[in-house]
């Protein structure tokens, strides 16, 4: 098999067998019968419900909470005597025992959808668990992804939900590779936060054959199905090599003429912390707080949502922690709230801020959690809101947190009206920090998740550098810091091109430090500064990006 | 044949994690066990597709009858778990 390529977007050379994620377990035909042997086939059809029963219940224990609950009551599905009673009863008239669970499974899944409500959505579990057992009985990997793997798996998939990576590490999966998806999708950011090479946007990629050894480099895109034993080695030989190049350079992020940019790193729950302060993270500038939220059938209570804010304040002691409140609506609907009204574009709908003003209740309670934290803490808790459109809602969040006792609060400049109108906006919040995934997303009309329009979403664009421009200098007006805590202060030469812009810090994926740290501490703040004007002064990213990179010499020692 | 006649008083009727004690607690018991809503068809009470299937919501009446040693037993801790709050 030739090789492909996709758009690299988390640097790093994965190595591993291919785990291609399938959701469409094939339906056996009908008509499908056995070879005659009834009693073999019905050993087979129990074997093979029994085989999914434990791996649900195994599942279920390591995660615990509700998710076990879940996972507990799918395992009694699998080995619901009645159901039992009715395979077999199929196998005994003649037919296969995949087709048997099938059919059997549809009966009961008539009944659930038949009845609606609560019942009817329990017909997702049962179908999940019909497709395992279908899955085995076939001899196909079964749907869903393995948590533990005997060496690390490269993960192949259409495209990936949060819910699939839920319980991914670094120690399972050596790469992700994926047909859809861009630069800013989720599973980009979830590689980059793990620290995982990552290739999106390749075509053709869940052709690979599950089970092939796949070479991944996350940085060129190529994706090697099957190589050869040296192509392996050298790729490896050239990622170590320039990783030791950026590890040589340490310390708090600074230009080389010593204007400081603290370079922070974004988190998405305490487990990433160990990544941060690995990376060298001179603290937190985006903890995004969802994974308390999301997947769950009710609000976190207020002493887990305490702990979990302390964890991470603790883990950097006089250091400052910028959280995100909640940002759900969109794609990361709430289990726990009714559902919103049929949104045709969800992206342009009640999320972010807007679902907080209309569920007051969370936002108090997260805020309070978050102050009692702060209090038991030395770091310097900073709060923002996300989405935040216009200057009335930045001074309504600000009055809230005020109330709540939290003393520095921002907004995300996400939306393209409030990098327009900085200057009011600066007025009321303490900071700003700059969501460029989310702003080149409102800014180009080109929904972030959608692969095709990769291009669109380049934070390169000059119309986007341009809203950074904006921001930054409206909020220099009034005095007050902007930073970026989108994907694209993990590029190393943008980065550079941020701080000529007036961003005063970085905040990114952890595994993107360094890289980041080498580039700026090998250029002055006046290259910096000529590098953002030539890439404004260019018409396209591509041009963007290359008459910024003529006035950034030092990037050519670093390989980048 | 022993059997009980139990209101249903969880919010979310006998479904969810009510319905997954119920048939963990049944599926322990050596003997059959049947739960029927009202007067309707009895099902097998260790099947949770088969107790599902009856939504049962809050305020339904559920029957529960076992045959053999130890029935009563088995019956009232069933009638415990149906009629929880």
């Amino acid at each position: 098999m030739s090789a492909l390529t996709g758009v690299g977007v988390s640097p790093g050379i994965g190595f591993g067998p291919a785990y291609v994620l399938t959701h469409d377990t094939p339906v056996p035909p009908p008509g499908a019968r056995h070879d005659g042997d009834a009693r073999a086939e019905r050993a087979r059809a129990t074997q093979a419900l029994e085989e999914v029963a434990a791996d649900l219940e195994e599942r279920g224990a390591r995660v615990g909470g509700e998710a076990q609950e879940i996972l507990g009551a799918q395992a009694m599905m699998a080995r619901d005597p009645g159901l039992a009673t009715g395979v077999a009863e199929l196998i005994d008239e003649g037919r296969s025992a995949a087709r048997a669970v099938y059919e059997e499974f549809g009966r009961y899944r008539e009944m659930l959808v038949g009845a609606g409500g609560y019942l009817g959505e329990r017909a997702a579990d049962l179908d999940d668990v019909r497709d395992r057992a279908v899955a085995v009985l076939e001899g196909l990997p079964m749907p869903g992804l393995p948590s533990l793997a005997e060496q690390p798996y490269v993960l192949v998939a259409r495209d990936l939900a949060p819910a699939d990576t839920a319980l991914l590490s670094a120690d399972v999966v050596a790469a992700f590779v994926t047909e859809q998806g861009g630069p800013t999708s989720h599973t980009a950011i979830l590689a980059r936060a793990l620290g995982v090479p990552a290739v999106v946007a390749c075509l053709e990629a869940t052709s690979i054959p599950h089970g092939v050894p796949v070479l991944v480099d996350g940085a060129s895109g190529l994706v090697r199905p099957a190589p050869l034993a040296e192509e392996v080695t050298t790729a490896r030989n050239t990622a170590s090599a320039r990783e030791a190049v950026l590890a040589a350079v340490t310390g708090p992020g600074m230009t080389s003429d010593g204007h400081a940019v603290p370079l922070l790193a974004n988190i998405g729950g305490p487990r990433d912390v160990d990544a941060a302060l690995k990376y060298g993270a001179e603290g937190i500038g985006l903890y995004r707080t969802e994974f308390l939220f999301l997947d769950r059938m009710s609000a976190p209570s207020d002493e887990e949502q305490e702990a979990a804010y302390l964890d991470v304040l603790n883990a950097f002691p006089g250091g400052r922690v910028v959280v995100r409140t909640l940002d759900a609506g969109a794609d990361k609907p709430l289990a726990f709230l009714p559902p919103q009204e049929d949104e045709p574009n969800p992206a342009l709908g009640q999320r972010g801020l807007r679902l907080l003003r209309a569920y007051p209740q969370i936002l108090n309670a997260q805020l309070g959690a978050l102050a009692r934290a702060a209090s038991q803490s030395s770091a310097k808790l900073q709060v923002m809101a996300p989405m935040v459109a216009t200057a009335e809602e930045a001074a309504w969040y600000v009055a809230v947190c005020r109330e709540a006792g939290l003393p520095s609060a921002g907004v995300m400049i996400e939306i393209p009206s409030a990098a327009l109108r900085a200057s009011d906006l600066a007025a009321e919040a303490d900071f700003f920090s700059l969501g460029t995934n989310d702003l080149a997303q409102y800014t180009f009309a080109a929904d972030r998740q959608v692969g095709m329009l990769t291009a669109l979403q380049d934070a390169w664009q000059p119309a986007l550098l341009d809203l950074v421009a904006l921001a930054a200098t409206g909020a220099a007006e009034r005095g007050k810091p902007c930073g970026v805590c989108g994907e694209a202060a993990g590029d190393p030469v943008l980065a550079c091109v941020l701080v000529g812009l007036g961003v005063t810090s970085l905040s990114m994926g952890a595994p993107a430090l360094p890289a980041v740290r080498a580039a700026l501490s090998r250029h002055t703040r006046e290259q910096c500064l000529l590098a953002a004007q030539a890439a404004l002064a260019a018409v396209s990213a591509q041009e963007a990006r290359a008459a910024a990179r003529s006035h950034l010499p030092g990037l050519a020692g670093l390989a980048l | 044949m022993a059997e009980r006649q139990v209101t249903v008083e969880a919010e979310v009727g006998l479904h969810a994690r009510p319905a997954a004690t119920f048939v963990q607690t049944a599926a322990e018991a050596p003997l059959d066990v049947t739960i029927a809503k009202g007067a309707g068809q009895p099902v097998n009470a260790k099947s949770i597709l088969a107790v599902l299937s009856l939504d049962v919501r809050k305020g339904d009446i559920v029957v529960i009858k076992a045959d053999g040693d130890g029935a009563d037993e088995v019956l009232d801790r069933l009638a415990v778990i149906a009629s929880a709050p």
